[in-house]
């Protein structure tokens, strides 16, 4: 099983970053409804209340919001605030390492740029 | 009221303790895992618990009442072991009948579902059913019976990767549909560490470990490099266990790492990562001497 991941990180918190991601990646619009905890839960085999309190986080985040009986709801302008809060976390997540590995292979500053220019042509 | 509490609980024979002062307190409707090696205890625990066998000393309560000779007690517990037994010529459907007089709570629904998804023939005889077929009668039981405590010991002997996620998919959405105290033995960690909320640990007849799944999650890690390096970051931590390959150390170490600590050992030039439960359980459960709280 791949998911939940044993990264210490707590499963609450991976099953909202799994979310989060389809709403980022645009595959769970605004206004639709959530996979309902149960086939989270089944989907991942993982303990329902675990799942009630991942999608629990993104309620109190304003990203999902209950409509009573009938389920969740991606919110209106979910996906602009996750966009926002993942570009800020962009620096730290993925440049710092990547300089990180970048000095420990001896790959200097201008080179990696390069490196990044060159990719970005094709 | 707790589902179960067991306070002080010993089971000996000769002598010898199968079980040795055991205590914990069982909340319900939540789902616990009941680790540990071959004859641990698990078995024995589950056995005093549902009321198949005397405890030596301590004691036990189910829904708040001794479940000895307890009917009321009993008809809420449902206990599917590894290698349950059924009258030799019973067929599925016989035992799937029998099942459902005794459960109050009993859905039928349920087992039909389960023999569908397991491809059990009803007709056919237990006798004549394979190892894994068996085990599937049993999974069908416990969670068809929906009782208030349902404990399942190493419930898929012979069950291969597809009958498993049944199990699993199928208890979690028994779980959601009616929630109930589930307890799971298993040696099967990594699969079912999702859907576990609470541990036991049981070593030599004791319980070394009492915890909430989610904590165990950061609660060890295991950290490798060069020997010396390894050595040199280790001073003062709470060490579970050492493996070398040559001038390679790894070690797994007790203790919250943090985001601190993986900092210091990704500039020490070590690697460090979060232990899971089945690497847990091993390190905790693996050596001669038996685990110690504090031992280095």
């Amino acid at each position: 099983m791949t998911f939940p991941v044993d990264d210490g990180r707590p499963i609450f918190q991976q099953v909202a970053e799994r979310i989060e991601d389809d709403i980022v990646d645009g595959s769970l619009a605004e206004e639709a409804q959530a996979p309902s905890t149960t086939h989270f839960a089944q989907f991942y085999g993982i303990n329902p209340a675990t799942a009630a309190k991942g999608v629990n986080v993104l309620v109190d985040q304003g990203i999902l919001y209950k409509k009573r009986g009938i389920g969740m709801f991606v919110a209106e302008g979910a996906r602009e605030k996750l966009l926002a809060r993942r570009r800020h976390q962009f620096y730290e997540q993925y440049v710092v390492p990547l300089l990180q590995e970048a000095e420990k292979l001896g790959i200097s500053g201008e080179q990696l740029a390069s490196l990044i220019t060159e990719k970005g042509r094709g | 009221m707790h589902a179960a509490e067991l306070k002080g609980l010993t089971k000996s024979y000769g002598g010898q303790h199968a079980l040795d002062g055991i205590t914990l307190k069982m909340e319900e409707n939540r789902i616990y895992g009941l680790l540990g090696r071959n004859g641990a205890g698990k078995t024995t625990l589950m056995h005093v618990l549902t009321a198949q066998l005397f405890a030596t000393s301590g004691e036990v309560k189910v829904f708040g009442s001794d479940p000895f000779e307890n009917e009321e007690a009993l008809r809420k517990i449902c206990f599917i072991k590894e290698s349950q037994k059924y009258p030799e010529n019973f067929r599925v459907c016989d035992v799937l009948a029998v099942a459902s007089s005794l459960y109050p709570r009993w859905s039928a629904e349920t087992a039909e579902q389960l023999l569908k998804e397991f491809r059990l023939p009803q007709n056919k005889r237990v006798k004549k059913l394979s190892r894994g077929m068996l085990s599937a009668v049993g999974i069908i039981v416990g969670l068809a019976s929906r009782a208030e405590l349902t404990l399942f010991d190493e419930p898929y002997l012979g069950l291969d990767a597809v009958a498993r996620e049944i199990f699993y998919r199928n208890l979690i959405q028994e779980y959601a549909e009616l929630p109930r105290t589930i307890v799971l033995s298993s040696h099967l960690i990594d699969e079912v560490s999702g859907l576990l909320e609470h541990i036991y640990l049981i070593d030599r007849g004791r319980l070394i470990l009492d915890e909430e799944a989610e904590l165990l999650r950061s609660r060890a890690y295991s950290v490798a490099g060069p020997a010396a390096k390894v050595d040199a970051f280790l001073g003062g931590r709470s060490v579970l266990g050492k493996e070398q390959l040559g001038g390679f150390l790894r070690a797994s170490v007790l203790g919250e790492l943090g985001e601190g600590g993986m900092a210091a050992a990704r500039t020490a030039g070590l690697e460090a990562a979060p232990l899971s439960l089945q690497q847990l359980v091993v390190q905790m459960t693996g050596n001669e001497a038996g685990y110690e709280e504090g031992s280095a």
